[in-house]
């Protein structure tokens, strides 16, 4: 357990010392507050436009860095060789991945709380109000990340990072469509699509699950046992997808 | 025996047809501990796939490979282990300290010990005054030294290198080829690869000639060295009449080249029993020996001999 914290500490400290982690991040804030003070222009209701823009850039951003950092993880060690030595190291491949997994997972941790105070602050400013049903939205969203997180360390396991990139922003996008894409199936007069999105409603985790911010902007709030049914399954989806990941690094040749 | 192998193989699919390259064609080896070995051969060879396969990086095709008992790829094989990469890079964002404190993570320090070592380990690389810069910052050859001193980091007893001497400046490989003769003084197994002979000449006490895939053959570097003298040559001044005659008689009988100037002569042979009489001949007859050497062909011609003969086959 040791090794595994020294490697996420490793790749957090990687992590924080990346430009464009800050590139990201500082920009991230800058579209929080601008579209955040943007909104004030409109009229009627602004507060719940506050709230939607606020936190939909979060979410955009934040699932920005959990792609474009998760990718970069595994194979960006293996691109410059520090693998080797790690890997000479007495850790196993599966240690090694949940220790870059953590760090990576910490790192998004700290870079949402950032984004989320900047959030809170701006709110504040405005004299909007922080509610549970935002609360519960912001923890949605970071099972989200944890799931992006370990999608992208999948590709990144076993393909070069701009497949990985295009791979998991697909996975992304989809992910976010499976329930329509099922429902299209659904009413499709070919048996090839009705059974194409069947499977693609199995294979590909539901991300439209943990987006509860339209609902977050109305100030509707997510049923205390949904909530944590929701919670449970992004956990058991991330951990299973790592698992994944880790059976095809075991099996992977650094040459 | 602190590294076995038996009949690795391993072949890697390459492209878009998968096509099949054979990079280890049933590599026998075993090492002994204690030794400085140097596994020989040119690029392409399969130096690093041996390597990488003992450190666990690559799985064999076919075959079994232990290094101190432990199956090779398993945790516990690489506990005692050190490995540093050919060409290595590390972590640029750390410096040489820090680089050395993760990897000490690995391995059951205390904070006590983990800083002695880190001390030790950076003085006898010596980047005691580089331990505060960025790795981005070093030097080819400093980077090297840092590998060295991560694969030192658990005091292991076997030390694999990859290549440590390949892209150094003269100065850097001697100070390279002084650490590892080091480590070999310090009771510690090292292994390492190279296509560089002289390297093997200086620090070795067994060689391992490796060629697509197989290994040619393992040797003491005496014995290799038996293998490389190409003739002996005895240069002497013969006044003696009767002497002279009898070398005379003997050139004609054995067909043996006598280079004659006035009265010094130079005889060269391939057989050592040969040189020898003709020694000991010259001296009581009453000849001048002016000069007996061991003619021997280069390392680097006797490797490429042992190499061309194998493709011929």
């Amino acid at each position: 357990m040791k090794k595994i914290w020294a490697i996420a500490f490793n790749t957090f400290q990687e992590n924080i010392r990346d430009r464009i982690l800050y590139n990201l991040l500082v920009f991230a804030l800058i579209m929080i507050v601008l579209s955040i003070a943007l909104v004030q222009l409109s009229t009627g209701e602004w507060e719940r436009i506050t709230i939607n823009v606020g936190l939909g850039s979060i979410s955009i951003f934040g699932s920005l860095i959990a792609i474009f950092l998760g990718i970069t993880l595994v194979s960006k060690e293996i691109e410059r060789r520090t693998i080797f030595t790690l890997l000479s190291k007495p850790i196993s491949r599966t240690g090694f991945l949940l220790g870059k997994y953590l760090g990576l997972l910490f790192t998004i941790l700290v870079n949402t709380v950032i984004m989320i105070i900047v959030y809170l602050v701006v709110l504040k400013i405005l004299k909007g109000s922080f509610s549970w049903s935002q609360a519960q939205a912001l923890i949605l969203l970071l099972i989200k990340f944890a799931i992006i997180v370990a999608i992208a360390l999948f590709f990144s396991s076993f393909s070069t990072p701009t497949l990985s990139a295009i791979f998991t922003l697909a996975v992304f996008v989809i992910g976010h469509l499976t329930s329509d894409i099922k429902t299209f199936g659904e009413h499709s007069k070919y048996l090839a699509y009705k059974y194409l999105a069947k499977m693609i409603y199995y294979i590909i985790p539901n991300l439209s699950n943990y987006s509860w911010l339209d609902k977050a902007t109305y100030g509707i709030i997510m049923p205390a046992k949904e909530f944590i049914l929701t919670i449970l399954i992004g956990i058991i989806t991330a951990g299973f997808i790592l698992a994944l990941s880790s059976l095809i690094l075991e099996r992977r040749d650094f040459i | 025996m602190i590294i076995k192998a038996e009949g690795l193989k391993k072949t890697f699919r390459v492209g878009f047809r998968r096509k099949e390259i054979e990079a280890l064609k049933g590599l026998d080896l075993e090492i002994e501990k204690g030794e400085i070995f140097g596994f020989l051969g040119p690029n392409g060879a399969g130096k690093t796939t041996t390597i990488k396969i003992l450190v666990g990086l690559i799985k064999p095709s076919a075959g079994k490979a232990w290094v101190m008992n432990q199956p090779v790829g398993t945790v516990s094989a690489r506990e005692k282990l050190g490995f540093l990469p050919e060409q290595p890079y590390f972590y640029d964002y750390l410096t040489g300290e820090e680089f050395l404190n993760f990897c000490s993570r690995f391995f059951p320090f205390t904070e006590q010990e983990r800083k002695k070592r880190i001390n030790h380990l950076l003085e006898l690389v010596g980047l005691e005054r580089a331990r505060d810069l960025a790795l981005r910052k070093y030097s080819k050859g400093m980077l090297q030294r840092i590998g060295l001193a991560q694969a030192l980091i658990n005091d292991p007893e076997l030390v694999i290198l990859d290549e440590p001497l390949t892209g150094l400046d003269p100065i850097g490989r001697k100070e390279m080829r002084d650490l590892i003769s080091q480590l070999g003084k310090e009771n510690k197994t090292v292994f390492f690869s190279t296509h560089i002979l002289s390297d093997v000449e200086v620090i070795c006490d067994r060689v391992g000639i490796i060629h697509q895939g197989k290994l040619l053959g393992v040797g003491l570097l005496e014995d290799l060295y038996k293998k490389t003298i190409k003739e002996w040559e005895l240069q002497a001044e013969v006044r003696n009449e009767q002497l002279l005659a009898r070398l005379n008689q003997l050139s004609e009988e054995k067909n043996l080249p006598m280079l004659w100037q006035k009265e010094r002569v130079l005889i060269r042979t391939a057989d050592e029993e040969e040189a020898q009489s003709l020694l000991k001949l010259i001296f009581e007859g009453g000849g001048k020996i002016l000069e007996y050497t061991v003619k021997r062909e280069s390392l680097e011609d006797f490797f490429w001999k042992v190499v061309e003969k194998e493709d011929r086959q």
